[in-house]
């Protein structure tokens, strides 16, 4: 019914305008063409200097009131970096922005056709087009230097004492490994996998090599929040599984591909927990979220995953708790998964899958 | 059609002339208006099926814009017409990514490439470089039969079982190239495939006549310098167009190997739905790389005919010449060089070398130089001027205001370290909206308005053009500029329920509102096609020659011209095409000799 009012009404303004610009037309042809065009001519002069005017006041009022509503400051060290990169630019584009768009609404304005004016003959002047070749040109070199010093740093290789976490999705979730404590120092090392091996009924969501020892100790996480230490840097390995997703930290100011065949990195350090954001926000039901940013099918919009940020200490908690996924693949296939590392030979998992 | 049997004209255009026209005396209603060779009825069916495209595409729009607005609302209308891709009245999750690819699709490929210069190319080259035709009446004929199948096939698709194509225009694998990741990746991108090689086919046979056109047959007199900006447009728009479009088909058929015959072109290590897949060796990546090799040209392809025509109708009806014609033709140039130079910048967060990523950022942010240059030529155009603000001077300027705005955001975008942030958010869908999607339908607009006259030999309602050109520019501004706050908040694209986020859901009266004002401006726009069809037939008649007081040759021809364009002689080029309001006269034709005291320019 309402459906049906709605359109009741826009056909009536639909006939009523379409009325009106038919009269109007032929009002003009009794009035005389050259009266009604000066007179619409100087109608729509004004309306484009008021256009601009209550444009601009209107870019200033939707500033008031959607700056509260994005995201306020940015949770991560390279964050930080891309904000101010994000307000140089602005800074510069809205000065660039209010000069023209001035102009170009105030000259048809300004110049509106009268009978008294005749227009310039004005066709090129070879220094002002230098002029505005060489000042943008400059300008945009500022932009792409800043920019390509703050890429280089957030692009640059991860600090050594990083912590690493393999982030894969896959229609439609995240699931995450940590690689434990198998390396030199108490580094972790990621065990190999092999994606014909993927068997979740066995306990092997990743496809994860048993005979590889580096294996015997990671922990493989799922069905909920990703932990990271705060003020410790992580680089993240990150993967698909089935078609291209991208793991999106908007508080993080972070993102990266997840691309099925070829893994790609990134890393930043998470400079406040997750209490001290619920703090900031004022949002008791705040949470760091990890969004899908590359379609992925239909459940794409709820692709979401969740970060805990919180102390080393807090971690080690969590983390203590944790079993190594091979433990847990050794009792869903008990007894013999865990000795039949065959199987698990990529050799092996060709011949078994034809 | 006299003209044809006029011996004098046939031995002194022959260069110029079809043999064939010679023996066309009568034509059949199917000759003139169905398979008609005469470029301007062929322009006229690419406006036409555009219209009806923009039609389509834009109800799309409204229909998914209803879904964001309204997520916990139901609609039995859609129940109604889509069945149960709607059921209950609420657009499935499938349908919405549906129609979204759709709505991409059929703008950026349908509307505002085949619309847009497959209209004025073919209207305006030859009336305007002083042709009697295109270089191919025939294959101009088969471009846009090739462009009609495209659409047939486009259309089907709508009309199978599991829907159409649903993975984004962008099609990116393995989701395009898998049926088991989605239902629109089954039959229906099968057809989406077939449909775009079609395009892609008609859209090179349009493109190497235009630029055969341009470079074999202008008039006497008319040398390169002195085409209007208009041709220079379209001339550089078919170069890019030639030189991209295979690469995309490249592109394509790999990906119809890889889903019909078992190759792994773009496929390796998946595992879907718990099933492993035998792909391995693949590159999901290398699919964007062939993709966007064409997809950033297509921009510009989309952009410069645009540009071309609001130079034209700027300076127009400034009654000035455009200001730096040499520095517009320059940039027009150097845009088209460096669209094939910075397709990358799409890719920055693909996980692309970061180097490789600093080389995109530096020739992604060099475009921004001649685009800077055009609007300020744009700008002193107008300056001092005597302007008459006609319907499509008005769309002119918000063609400028737009690709302002647009542009300055692309400067944020394009750089590396702020695409990190906010790519593949609300912000690229207003950036990209903003600057190429409605600044080029303005250019449409203004195209379609200065020259139906020409086309039509009547006008349109101008107090409805007006009206359509307020409530579209306020309308533009109000739905894409809040927009961008989303994105800045760093809201993904293509989501369309957020109520499961915690981060996304504070836009929910924002949404509203744009919702609200995108119905508004489509009614606006079906206004603007009853005005169109409306006009045609009992429009206000043309009286004079030059209604605009122009001085390009189109204006030189009978009002309602024949196929073959000029009784008698094609006229002698004897200056360029923008002297207005010189030595106290308001216009000199282009057709006029050089005065012998008359200052050069």
């Amino acid at each position: 019914m309402q459906t049906l009012f709605i359109v009741a009404i826009l056909g009536l303004g639909f006939l009523i305008t379409f009325q009106i610009a038919k009269a109007s037309e032929y009002v003009a042809v009794l009035r005389g063409e050259d009266k009604t065009r000066k007179q619409t001519n100087r109608v729509n002069a004004f309306l484009l200097l008021l256009f601009l005017i209550i444009g601009l006041i209107g870019v200033y009022y939707c500033n008031e009131k959607l700056k509260g509503k994005i995201l306020g400051e940015a949770a991560s060290d390279h964050g930080v970096l891309i904000d101010r990169m994000l307000y140089i630019t602005l800074a510069i584009t809205f000065i660039v922005f209010l000069i023209t768009q001035i102009a170009l609404f105030w000259f048809p304005f300004k110049y509106q056709e009268s009978d008294k004016r005749k227009a310039y003959y004005y066709p090129h002047n070879n220094k002002l087009e230098l002029i505005w070749t060489v000042i943008p040109a400059i300008t945009l070199t500022v932009l792409v230097g800043f920019g390509l010093f703050y890429w280089f740093k957030i692009t640059g290789k991860a600090p050594k004492n990083a912590m690493e976490v393999e982030v894969i999705g896959s229609q439609f979730k995240w699931e995450f490994r940590y690689p434990g404590k198998d390396g030199p120092g108490g580094r972790g090392i990621f065990g190999k996998k092999y994606f014909k091996n993927t068997n979740e009924a066995n306990g092997n969501p990743l496809g994860q090599l048993w005979d590889d020892p580096a294996n015997h100790d990671d922990i493989y996480v799922s069905g909920e929040a990703l932990h990271l230490v705060v003020n410790r840097p992580v680089r993240m390995i990150i993967g698909a599984k089935d078609v291209i997703h991208d793991v999106g930290l908007a508080h993080f100011r972070m993102k990266m591909d997840a691309v099925p065949g070829t893994p790609t990195t990134m890393w930043f350090t998470p400079t406040k927990t997750s209490k001290q954001m619920i703090e900031e926000s004022g949002n008791p039901n705040f949470v760091y979220e990890i969004s899908c940013d590359q379609m992925c099918g239909k459940g794409h919009t709820g692709m979401r995953g969740t970060i805990i940020v919180e102390t080393q200490e807090e971690f080690d908690v969590w983390m203590a708790a944790k079993k190594p996924q091979y433990e847990v693949a050794k009792e869903a296939n008990n007894p013999q998964a865990a000795n039949d590392t065959a199987a698990a030979k990529p050799v092996a998992a060709v011949i078994n899958n034809k | 059609m006299n003209i044809h049997g006029n011996p004098e004209v046939v031995t002194t255009h022959a260069v110029h002339h079809d043999e064939h026209h010679v023996h066309h005396h009568k034509e059949t209603f199917i000759t003139k208006y169905i398979f008609s060779q005469d470029h301007k009825t062929i322009g006229k069916q690419f406006l036409i099926t555009g219209i009806i495209w923009a039609i389509i595409g834009g109800l799309f729009s409204v229909l998914f814009r209803l879904q964001l607005g309204y997520p916990d609302q139901t609609f039995p209308i859609l129940e109604t017409i889509f069945g149960k891709f709607a059921e209950g009245g609420r657009i499935t999750n499938e349908f919405y990514y549906a129609l979204i690819t759709m709505h991409g699709t059929v703008l950026v490929f349908f509307v505002l490439t085949a619309g847009l210069s497959g209209t004025f190319a073919n209207i305006l080259i030859p009336l305007q470089i002083g042709a009697r035709d295109m270089a191919s009446p025939f294959l101009n004929m088969l471009s846009y039969w090739f462009f009609f199948m495209a659409s047939c096939v486009m259309i089907s698709s709508l009309f199978i079982s599991t829907g159409p194509a649903s993975g984004g225009w962008t099609v990116y694998p393995p989701l395009s190239a898998l049926g088991q990741a989605s239902e629109g990746s089954k039959l229906g991108m099968d057809l989406w495939i077939v449909s775009m090689a079609l395009f892609v086919v008609s859209s090179l046979l349009g493109g190497l006549n235009y630029i055969s056109t341009i470079l074999n047959m202008r008039t006497k007199g008319m040398s390169m310098t002195r085409m209007p900006l208009t041709i220079w447009a379209v001339f550089f728009t078919a170069v890019l167009g030639v030189l991209s479009f295979p690469v995309l088909l490249s592109g394509l058929i790999l990906l119809l190997f890889d889903r019909n015959l078992g190759t792994s072109f773009y496929l390796s290590d998946i595992v879907i739905n718990g099933e492993v897949l035998p792909n391995e060796g693949g590159s999901a990546i290398l699919f964007q790389h062939l993709f966007w090799f064409l997809g950033h040209p297509e921009v510009y392809i989309i952009l410069l005919p645009a540009m071309g025509m609001v130079s034209e109708i700027l300076s127009v009806n400034s009654r000035k010449p455009i200001f730096g014609y040499m520095a517009m033709l320059g940039s027009l140039f150097a845009i088209t060089i460096l669209a094939f130079l910075v397709w990358a910048h799409h890719m920055f967060v693909t996980g692309l070398n970061p180097f490789l990523g600093s080389i995109f950022v530096l020739l992604t942010l060099l475009i921004a130089v001649p685009s800077a240059i055009k609007v300020f030529n744009w700008l002193t155009t107008l300056w001092r001027g005597n302007i008459r603000l006609t319907p499509a001077t008005l769309f002119a300027i918000g063609f400028v205001s737009l690709f302002i705005s647009g542009g300055l955001t692309g400067i944020w975008l394009g750089n590396s370290t702020i695409d990190i942030h906010l790519h593949d958010t609300m912000f690229v869908v207003a950036h990209f909206h903003i600057v190429m999607g409605v600044a080029s339908i303005f250019g449409m607009f203004a195209g379609v308005y200065h020259w139906f006259p020409k086309m039509f030999g009547r006008y349109l309602n101008s107090t409805l053009g007006y009206i359509h050109f307020w409530v579209t520019m306020v309308g533009a501004y109000l739905i894409f500029w809040p927009m961008h706050y989303e994105g800045l908040a760093g809201m993904p694209r293509r989501y369309l329920d957020k109520s499961s986020w915690v981060s996304f859901t504070q836009f929910g009266e924002l949404d509203k509102m744009i919702t609200v004002v995108s119905i508004i401006v489509f009614a606006m726009q079906l206004m603007f096609v009853f005005n169109f069809f409306y006009s045609i037939f009992k429009g206000r008649k043309v009286t004079t020659q030059n209604p605009w007081g122009a001085n390009t040759l189109e204006w030189t021809t009978p009002i309602r011209p024949g196929h073959g364009n000029w009784e008698g002689e094609i006229p002698e080029v004897h200056r360029w095409a923008y002297d207005y309001g010189k030595d106290g006269r308001e216009f000199i034709p282009q057709t006029e000799p050089v005065g012998e005291n008359e200052k050069p320019h």
